[in-house]
């Protein structure tokens, strides 16, 4: 079925904390030794180095295709590029950087980067090999941010290392570059960014061509097997892995395009693992009811919120704004439609983000007060019941993807309860392809119900969609779709972004966060979950808010004894 | 029949260009394109967006984008996928299998069950099973294929363990016997709508066979009442059936959109629904060119044969 860009269409509820804490990935090297060698089986215990037992199929609704890390890519794709491949560090569940290719997280106190964060050097973890036996060196890091950056090649995302200039191999296992100027958020960016192999992809010819294409050679813990195209993905343990595990054998990928169906799998235990798009929240109480089987609600970096097109001339007064806030019934829409799983939330931030600012005013339901608002503000009830001011009406449209039935749920009821202080809405859905296209992105909507994500990774720049500079409407580029336009708050994210220091930042992001809740330009209601299960034996599964699959730590699962 | 043939084949040519420029127009009217997909990627920027636009080459005017997937088609490349870049024919090859597999089974579960209904429901004309056969046929057309399928799964795997809930093996264990167990349940599903319209069918081929004069002249003679309605009605019955199969090959198709999608069968149904979920064009227009090839040949197979199972038939 097809997906779009607001992701999974039913949210689930708050994060159940994973049964034991893994040691990180940043010490991978270290802790695989410090592992006591006499590790035992028991439920809990983690297996010893080198011991590997059985296989992990991954349940998915969407397949994967694209095996080349660097190309546009969806969700799933990522989940399998995370086991084949590296980046030079990855984000762990609580946001921190963890080295994977690299041997240390670039800091000023380390070198790694100069003061005004314009100079980068990377030490790189030496005796790593790709999986056909290949070693891994700087050469291939300068590659893939030069392949990235190569005009004809279709990357996904060139943001940050657009930026990049003057790549010196120093070593086989030290690069150094230049930042044309300081992205703070390229911390993140190079988080999700999976080196691919110079001595395959740069041996002549169009990468596009290449056979890697088909049979991708990574780093990763996992090795390409083979792909049956339609159906399923098999990968198996890399015995060389440089990091922890893997502590199983295979990993298999199995793609169950309906939602249903997956579930029934899951159920009848033909999969191990339900992950994208997971169980519906409709189905939540009778998943924690299969036996053997254990279901979480695994947060997911999406702010689902009513965006305003704050262009719309009723949409400039701040009344308006705070009394369509005031007349929604949040609580309730949570309850009854969502199941009571996702969490309410007043601001654009997923609450797991550093950036997180958890002192927000909370919103409360209060017809009352709305009404006043909108009296005080001299918008008096006209024709039919509906508030007009200066000849212009409250009366305007709501638009989401059509056939996302508790999206449209939502809808029908924000109507009634909008209805209530003299508000007409009318609901004009579209199919995906439609509503996120122009009419999203080029603000042709009067109001929009969507899930969007405001960071960057795990770090909080919301400049894409809350700068002014974003406004893809007037400025032909960004994603600031509800053309919010606040001088004060363009300052604080520009210089953000050029901020080395990340407890600056942390204070400066709070008072974005202060200030786009106090303007309301979008109405938040809650942080997308998405409810997905493991066999009760499987430990390990740990739902990570910073990337778009939670198969990023598979290395570390297990089937306990 | 080579003149025959090869007007047929003009024809066909013809038909396929208007069904693939309908095709095409149709698709691009859809608002969105391949790229919405990426449009919420966290991180994802306006020009990363108008430079993907750009490298697809969607920025050009559709005309020109038409007329140059045509002329590639009549070289015989049939384009490669937005989403992977795999050429479009190694795409619905990978899939084909799979698709033919379940429609083949389905066929055969058709004329044989809905063969055997029919007769016996013409010989035996309004009698209880005639009656029973007729609600059941009926019953049959109407029910949503796509819930039929998911009782199929929940009443024999979840409910009663006997067959797989879906896929077509289990990863790693692709032995016939368990393939052909996994073929069961689509196959069923797939099959039920063909099977009641092949019986409806044969049971008027047969009512029409039977009130001929030469069947009553055969009964008259003292042949068997068995020999009657295996030589003389059964044969004759099964002339226009090679039409109706020739037909049949698009509800076949369109019924494996969705038996495909319950089942998580890797055939050319899902890959054409997940494709247009991408909007990914290449695959699209592929699998609708190679569709209506499809049909196309059926029809001619069921004409060519007619008239070699009828010499009394010649084709101009």
């Amino acid at each position: 079925m097809p997906r779009h860009p607001d992701g999974p269409s039913k949210p689930a509820s708050g994060l159940i904390l994973p049964r034991r804490r893994f040691l990180q990935l940043a010490a991978a090297g270290a802790a695989a030794t410090a592992l006591p060698g006499s590790a035992a089986w028991a439920q809990g215990a983690r297996p010893p180095k080198g011991t590997r037992k059985g296989q992990v199929v991954v349940g998915i609704s969407q397949e994967p295709t694209v095996f080349n890390p660097l190309r546009a890519r969806i969700e799933v794709d990522e989940g399998v590029h995370m086991n084949l491949f590296s980046p030079l560090w990855s984000i762990d569940a609580k946001g921190n950087l963890v080295p994977q290719l690299a041997t240390e997280i670039p800091t000023v106190e380390n070198g790694g980067v100069s003061a005004d964060g314009l100079q980068w050097r990377i030490k790189l973890r030496p005796g790593v090999t790709w999986h056909d036996g290949a070693p891994f060196s700087a050469e291939d890091v300068k590659y893939t941010l030069d392949l990235i950056n190569d005009t004809s090649f279709p990357a996904m995302l060139r943001s940050g290392h657009n930026l990049v200039r003057d790549i010196k191999i120093v070593s086989p296992t030290e690069i150094t570059w230049r930042m044309e100027t300081f992205f703070a958020p390229y911390f993140s960016v190079l988080a999700w960014t999976y080196i691919v192999p110079k001595h395959i992809l740069g041996a002549g010819g169009d990468p596009k061509d290449s056979p890697f294409n088909n049979k991708p050679v990574g780093t990763g813990p996992f090795k390409w097997v083979e792909r049956r195209p339609g159906d399923h993905i098999v990968l198996e343990a890399n015995d060389k892995f440089y990091g922890e595990g893997p502590f199983i054998e295979k990993l298999i990928f199995k793609y169950i395009p309906d939602l249903t169906v997956l579930k029934t799998q899951f159920q009848t235990g033909a999969i191990d693992h339900i992950g994208l798009q997971g169980i519906t929240a409709d189905n939540y109480d009778e998943a924690k009811k299969y036996a053997g089987r254990k279901v979480t609600a695994a947060p997911l970096p999406f702010i689902e919120a009513i965006v305003l097109n704050n262009e719309r001339p009723y949409f400039k007064e701040l009344a308006v704004r705070q009394a369509l806030y005031y007349g929604m019934d949040k609580a309730t829409i949570i309850k009854d439609i969502f199941y009571d799983v996702p969490r309410p939330t007043e601001t654009y931030l997923p609450q797991e983000s550093w950036g997180y600012n958890p002192n927000l005013p909370k919103h409360s339901y209060d017809v009352a007060r709305a009404k006043k608002l909108l009296d005080d503000a001299g918008w008096k009830p006209g024709a039919g019941g509906v508030r007009e001011k200066n000849g212009m009406k409250l009366d305007f449209t709501t638009s989401t993807t059509a056939g996302n039935h508790l999206r449209e749920q939502t809808q029908q009821f924000l109507q009634q309860g909008w209805q209530q202080i003299g508000v007409k809405v009318t609901i004009k859905n579209f199919p995906p392809a439609v509503m996120w296209g122009d009419f999203w992105r080029k603000g042709q909507f009067d109001t929009a119900m969507a899930g969007s994500v405001y960071s960057v990774g795990s770090d909080p720049d919301p400049s894409e969609r809350l700068s002014s500079a974003s406004i893809s409407a007037k400025t032909g580029t960004g994603q600031n779709t509800s053309q919010y336009s606040n001088a004060e708050v363009d300052a604080l994210l520009k210089a953000s972004q050029n901020e080395v220091d990340r407890a600056k930042r942390k204070a400066n992001y709070f008072k974005v966060q202060e200030m786009v809740r106090a303007d309301l330009p979008l109405l938040p209601i809650y942080q997308w979950s998405m409810i997905e299960g493991v066999k009760s034996g499987l430990v390990g599964y740990e739902p990570n808010v910073n990337y778009r699959s939670n198969c990023w730590n598979i290395n570390t699962w297990y089937w306990a004894s | 029949m080579s003149g025959f043939l090869l007007r047929r084949l003009a024809q066909s040519i013809v038909l396929l260009w208007i069904v693939s420029m309908i095709g095409f127009a149709l698709l691009h009217l859809t608002p969105g394109g391949p790229l919405s997909q990426f449009t919420n990627t966290p991180g994802m920027t306006d020009e990363d967006l108008q430079r993907l636009t750009a490298q697809m080459g969607l920025d050009r005017p559709l005309p020109v984008q038409y007329l140059e997937w045509f002329g590639r088609l009549l070289t015989g490349d049939w384009g490669r996928s937005y989403r992977d870049d795999t050429p479009v024919l190694l795409v619905i090859g990978s899939r084909l299998g799979a698709t033919l597999q379940l429609m083949v089974t389905a066929t055969l579960i058709a004329v044989l069950v809905g063969g055997f209904i029919g007769v016996v429901g013409a010989v035996r004309r309004y009698s209880f099973f005639d009656q029973l056969v007729t609600v059941g046929a009926m019953i049959a057309l109407s029910i949503p294929t796509f819930w039929f399928g998911l009782m199929v799964i929940y009443v024999f795997s979840v409910k009663l363990g006997w067959l797989p809930p879906g896929n077509i093996s289990p990863v790693g264990n692709e032995s016939l016997i368990v393939f052909l167990h996994h073929l069961i349940g689509p196959s069923m599903v797939l099959g039920l709508v063909t099977t009641a319209i092949w019986s409806r069918f044969m049971r008027s081929s047969m009512l029409d066979v039977i009130n001929q004069d030469y069947v009553r002249t055969a009964r008259a003679k003292g042949v068997s009442e068995r020999i009657v309605l295996v030589r003389h009605v059964l044969r004759n019955a099964l002339l226009p059936m090679i039409t109706i199969a020739g037909l049949e090959v698009p509800t076949l198709l369109s019924g494996a959109l969705v038996t495909e999608t319950v089942f998580t069968w890797p055939g050319m149904g899902r890959l054409f629904l997940d494709s247009i979920g991408y909007r990914d064009y290449p695959v699209v227009m592929g699998l609708l060119t190679f569709t209506a090839i499809l049909v196309i040949i059926g029809n001619l197979l069921a004409d060519v044969l007619y008239v070699v199972a009828d010499p009394r038939i010649r084709l101009q």
